[in-house]
C-alpha cells in the first residue's frame, strides 16, 4: 500500500492476472518488503495479535450462528445444547466467549502502547481515529453479543445499557422504544441485536483496512518515535515482524488457551446462568469487565445526562489526542513527566475498573468522582500543559543509533513500572476490599473436589450416588431439564452403561402425543428423552412452595457464586480455583439451623441458613442423616449427600468437564513447544537485525 | 540483510525452519478439526435418530401409511393380492436396478412393504398407488416405481431404499 509495486511474479499465469488485478503485488509490497524500524519492542506485535483475534471472533461467530436460536423462548436453551450436544461445542463457546474478553485484553494494550509512545501523532492521527472507531465498534459488538445468551446479565445488560439513551432529552424514550422494538427488551430486541452483532464485525474488518492501509501510508511508529531516515533504520515486515508477529500470537494463545480450557467462566458473571427474567433484576448489575472503567464513570456522576454524557466523552475524548497532546518529542521514553503520569493514568484506569464492579455506596462512590476527575484532567489538563513545561530527553537521530545504544543495557523499565504499578493499585485495592470484608458475610467453607484443577476428573462413585440423591430427594421440587438420559452413559458422567440408562430412563413415566387421535399420552421414557419437571409449570411450582419456585438444578453449580474478594479473585487465576459455584451449593444444603441466632428474624414459611444471602431461604432443611440408603457403603450422612448431589451437579452443569481438561492438556505441550519453536527461529531470523 | 546463505550453521538453522514450519502447519490442521466436526448432526439430533417401532394394526390391505424416521418419511403398503403377484411376475433381469420382490420383503410377511420414501432421482417423495405399475409416481421427473418399489420407468437409477427394520410381533414392526 506504499505506492506502485515493481513486483513480478515469474508464473505466466500469475502474471496474467497481476497485469489485470495487481493484488499479488499489494500483498508484496505491504506485508513482505514493507519496511519495519528495526526497533520494534514486543507491544508492537498486538496489531498481529488483534487481526488473529478478530479471525477467530469472526470464524467461531459464524460457526455458533449455525447452531444459535435467536428467540427469547429458545435463545438460553439453544446456547446450553451447542455446549452439550455439538461436537465440540463447548470449545467453539467457549473460544468466542473468552476470545471476546480476550480481543479487549489486546486492544487495551495497543491502545495503551499508542498512548506511549505517542503513535497519535502527526502524521498518524486518521490512524489513530480510525482505531478509535475500531475501539467503538468492539464496544458496541461485545455489548449486543453479551446479550445474546439470554440470561440475567443479558437481559438486565440490555436493560440498563439501552436506557442510557433515555437520557437523552425530549427524543430520549423514544429512540429507547426504537431500540428495543417493544415497550422493554423482548424478542424483536434480542432478534436485531443478533442481525446487528453478526454485521458489526465485518464492519469492523473493513475499517481494520483503513487502519492498515493508514498505517502503511504513515509508516508504523517505534519505541523512539524517531522515523525511520536510511535503509537502515528498517528491515522487511517479512520475515522479520513475521515471524516476530507470530511469536507473540503463541505466547498470546497461551494465555487465550488458559481461559478456554481451565477458567472458562472465570470471565463471566454466574447471574448469566440465570435464564432472563423480566421480573426480578440480579442484585449486583455488572457489565463485562472490559467496560468497567466507563461503568464507574457513568456511576460516579449523580446526574443522569450528565452522568451518559460523562461516560460517552471519555471515549470520545480518545479522538482530540492527537490535538491535545502536542509535544513535539513522541515518545514518552524521552519525556520523563509524560512518563510518570502515563502510569498514574493507567493506575487510574485499573482502579475505575476495579471500582465500576463495586457496589455504588459510601467510599467507592467518592473514590469514582476523584478518579473521574483524573481520567479526565489527564486528557484536558496533565497532557496540553506538559507539552508546554516539559522538558524532554535528546532524541537519537536515527533508529539505529537508538538501536545501537541500547545494545548493552537489556532493561526494560516499562515492565518494572508497570509490576510496582500493579502492586500499588492492588495495595490499594486490598484496604478497600478489606473495609467492606468486615461486614461479616459467611463465605461457603471450600471443599476438596475431585474435578477440581487442571487434571481433575469426577468421581464416578460420587456422581451415582448424587444421581441418587438427586432422584429421591431433589427432583421432588426441582427439575434437571437440560439433562437426558442418555447422558448418563456418556463419557466423563457416571459411567453407566447405555442399556443401565435406557433402563433407568423406563423407569419414568414421559408425557407425549399427540397421538393418532389428538390425545396426549404417558409412555416409558427413552434414554433420548430429558429429566421431566415436577411440575407442569413454573406458577404450578411457585404455587406448591410457598411463592418461590424452585429452580431448575441443570445449571445450578455455575449460575452460583459468591464474591472472592480481593486478593483472592488474582490468586485464583493461577490456581485454577473454580468451585465457588460447588462451594456454595454444598454450604447451602448443610447451612440449614432449627434457630435462627440472636436478632435474625426470620420470617414465616422460611429457614434459617447460614450460607443463604440474607439468610432467609423458602426451602426446608431438604436432607437428614439416613435419609437416603447408599449401596456402597459410603455413610448415609448430610455431609456425604450434600457432596455428592453437589459432584453430581457440577458434572450436569459441565458434562464436558473431563474433555474439555483433557483437551487443554494436549492444547498447552502443544503450544508451549511451538513457542519455544518459534522463539528460536525469532532470534535466527533477527540474528543479523540486532 | 538475513539471506538464507549467510548461516554458518546452515543444516541446524534449516532444520528449525522446517520443525517450526512443520509445527505451526499440524497445529493449524489440528485446530481445524472442530471447526469441521461441528457440522455434523449434534447429540440431541443422533439421539432423537434411535429406532421407533410402528403398529400395523390401523392399516387396512390396499392402504398404506406414511411415518417419519430420521426426518425421512417411511412408506409402508399393506399390499394386496394383485400387487403381491405383480411384483413377483416381472422378469428380474430386465429392471434398470434388478433386485426381487422377495429379497426386498421380510418372509411371512410378504403384504407389507417397507420403504424409504424418497425418489432416487433427486429426493422428491414419490406419490403412492399412482403410475403405471400399481406402485408409486414420483410427480417431479417422472420415476414410476412399482408396487414393490423398484424403478420402473424414468430419470431415477435405483430402487427405493428399504430401511433397516424388522417385525417385533405379527401387527408391529421396529424401524431402525
Ligand atoms: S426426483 Fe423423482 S423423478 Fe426426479
Amino acid at each position: 500500500m506504499s505506492g506502485p509495486s515493481d513486483y513480478q511474479p515469474s508464473n505466466p499465469a500469475l502474471q496474467w492476472i497481476e497485469r489485470r488485478l495487481p493484488i499479488m503485488g499489494l500483498i508484496h509490497s505491504s506485508f513482505v518488503v514493507y519496511p519495519t524500524p528495526r526497533n520494534l519492542n514486543y507491544w508492537w506485535t498486538f496489531g498481529a495479535i488483534l487481526s488473529f483475534m478478530l479471525g477467530i471472533q469472526i470464524l467461531t461467530g459464524v460457526i455458533l450462528a449455525m447452531h444459535y436460536t435467536p428467540h427469547a423462548d429458545l435463545a438460553f436453551k439453544s446456547v446450553e445444547l451447542i455446549v452439550r450436544d455439538v461436537n465440540y461445542g463447548w470449545l467453539l463457546r467457549n473460544m468466542h466467549a473468552v476470545g471476546a474478553s480476550m480481543f479487549f485484553v489486546a486492544v487495551y494494550v495497543h491502545m495503551f502502547r499508542g498512548l506511549y509512545y505517542g503513535s497519535y501523532k502527526e502524521p498518524r492521527e486518521v490512524l489513530w481515529i480510525l482505531g478509535v472507531i475500531i475501539y467503538l465498534l468492539m464496544m458496541a459488538t461485545g455489548f449486543m453479543g453479551y446479550v445474546l445468551p439470554w440470561g440475567q446479565m443479558s437481559f438486565w445488560g440490555a436493560t440498563v445499557i439501552t436506557n442510557l439513551f433515555s437520557a437523552i432529552p425530549y427524543v430520549g424514550e423514544s429512540i429507547v422504544t426504537l431500540l428495543w422494538g417493544g415497550y422493554s427488551v423482548g424478542n424483536p430486541t434480542l432478534n436485531r441485536f443478533f442481525s446487528l452483532h453478526y454485521l458489526l464485525p465485518f464492519l469492523i474488518a473493513g475499517v481494520v483496512v483503513l487502519h492498515v492501509w493508514a498505517l502503511h501510508v504513515a509508516g508504523q511508529n517505534n519505541p523512539d518515535g524517531v522515523e525511520p531516515k536510511t535503509e537502515k533504520d528498517t528491515v522487511p515486515f517479512t520475515p522479520h515482524a513475521t515471524i516476530k508477529d507470530g511469536f507473540g500470537v503463541a505466547c498470546f494463545l497461551l494465555l487465550y488457551a488458559w481461559f478456554i480450557f481451565y477458567m472458562p467462566n472465570y470471565l463471566g458473571d454466574a447471574d448469566n446462568y440465570i435464564p432472563a427474567n423480566p421480573g426480578v433484576t440480579p442484585p449486583h448489575i455488572v457489565p463485562e469487565w472490559y467496560y468497567l472503567p466507563f461503568y464507574a464513570i457513568l456511576r460516579s456522576i449523580p446526574n443522569k445526562l450528565a452522568g451518559v454524557i460523562g461516560m460517552f466523552s471519555a471515549i470520545i475524548i480518545l479522538c482530540f489526542l492527537p490535538w491535545l497532546d502536542n509535544a513535539k518529542t513522541r515518545s514518552s521514553k524521552y519525556r520523563p513527566l509524560a512518563k510518570q503520569f502515563f502510569w498514574i493514568f493507567v493506575a487510574v484506569c485499573i482502579l475505575l475498573g476495579y471500582l465500576g464492579a463495586q457496589p455504588p455506596e459510601g467510599i467507592y462512590v467518592i473514590a469514582g468522582r476523584i478518579l473521574t476527575f483524573c481520567y479526565f484532567a489527564y486528557f484536558l489538563i496533565v497532557l496540553p500543559l506538559l507539552s508546554r513545561i516539559e522538558t524532554p530527553r535528546p532524541v537519537p537521530n536515527s533508529i539505529a543509533d537508538a538501536v545501537l545504544a541500547k545494545t548493552g543495557s537489556k532493561s526494560t523499565p516499562m515492565v518494572s513500572t508497570a509490576i510496582v504499578l500493579a502492586l500499588g493499585g492492588a495495595l490499594f485495592a486490598s484496604s478497600i476490599d478489606s473495609a467492606r470484608a468486615s461486614e461479616g458475610n459467611d463465605k461457603p467453607p471450600g471443599n476438596k473436589w475431585s474435578f477440581a484443577g487442571p487434571v481433575g476428573k469426577y468421581d464416578r462413585g460420587a456422581l451415582q450416588r448424587g444421581l441418587k440423591v438427586y432422584k429421591e430427594v431433589c427432583a421432588n421440587c426441582h427439575g434437571l431439564s437440560y439433562i437426558a438420559f442418555r447422558n448418563l452413559a456418556e463419557a466423563g458422567g457416571p459411567g453407566y452403561s447405555v442399556a443401565q440408562a435406557a433402563a433407568f430412563a423406563s423407569d419414568y413415566k414421559i408425557k407425549d402425543g399427540p397421538n393418532d387421535t389428538g390425545d396426549m399420552f404417558e409412555r416409558p421414557g427413552r434414554p433420548a428423552d430429558y429429566f421431566p419437571s415436577p411440575f407442569p409449570n413454573e406458577q404450578a411450582a411457585r404455587a406448591a412452595n410457598g411463592g418461590a419456585a424452585p429452580p431448575d438444578l441443570s445449571l445450578i453449580t455455575k449460575a452460583r457464586s459468591y464474591g472472592r474478594g480481593f486478593p483472592w479473585f488474582i490468586v485464583d487465576f493461577f490456581t485454577q480455583y473454580q468451585e465457588q459455584g460447588p462451594d456454595y451449593v454444598a454450604a447451602v444444603l448443610q447451612g440449614f439451623e432449627d434457630k435462627a441466632p440472636e436478632g435474625v428474624t426470620i420470617p414465616e414459611g422460611s429457614y434459617y441458613n447460614k450460607y443463604f444471602p440474607g439468610h432467609a431461604i423458602k426451602m426446608p432443611k431438604p436432607l437428614s442423616d439416613g435419609q437416603v440408603t447408599y449401596d456402597d457403603g459410603s455413610p448415609a450422612t448430610v455431609a456425604q449427600y450434600s457432596k455428592d448431589v453437589t459432584t453430581f451437579l457440577m458434572w450436569t452443569a459441565e458434562p464436558h468437564m473431563e474433555a474439555r481438561k483433557r483437551l487443554g492438556l494436549q492444547v498447552f505441550i502443544f503450544l508451549i513447544i511451538f513457542a519455544g519453536l518459534m522463539y528460536f527461529t525469532k532470534r535466527k531470523v533477527w540474528a543479523d537485525a540486532h | 540483510m538475513t539471506t538464507a546463505s549467510s548461516a554458518d550453521h546452515p543444516t541446524r538453522r534449516d532444520f528449525l525452519f522446517v520443525a517450526t514450519g512443520a509445527a505451526a502447519t499440524v497445529g493449524g490442521a489440528a485446530a481445524l478439526w472442530p471447526f469441521i466436526s461441528q457440522m455434523n448432526p449434534d447429540a440431541s439430533t443422533i439421539a432423537a435418530g434411535a429406532p421407533i417401532e410402528v403398529d400395523l394394526t390401523p392399516v387396512a390391505e390396499g392402504q398404506d401409511i406414511k411415518v417419519f424416521w430420521r426426518g425421512k418419511p417411511i412408506y409402508i403398503s399393506h399390499r394386496t393380492k394383485k400387487q403381491i403377484d405383480e411384483a413377483r411376475a416381472v422378469n428380474v433381469a430386465s429392471l434398470p436396478d434388478p433386485q426381487s420382490d422377495e429379497a426386498r420383503v421380510k418372509s411371512g410377511h410378504e403384504q407389507w412393504l417397507v420403504v424409504i420414501g424418497i425418489c432416487t432421482h433427486l429426493g422428491c417423495i414419490p406419490i403412492a398407488h399412482e403410475g403405471n405399475y400399481d406402485g408409486f409416481f414420483c410427480p417431479c421427473h417422472g420415476s414410476q416405481y412399482d408396487s414393490s418399489g423398484r424403478i420402473r420407468q424414468g430419470p431415477a437409477p435405483a430402487n427405493l431404499p428399504v430401511p433397516p427394520y424388522q417385525f417385533v410381533s405379527d401387527t408391529k414392526i421396529q424401524i431402525g
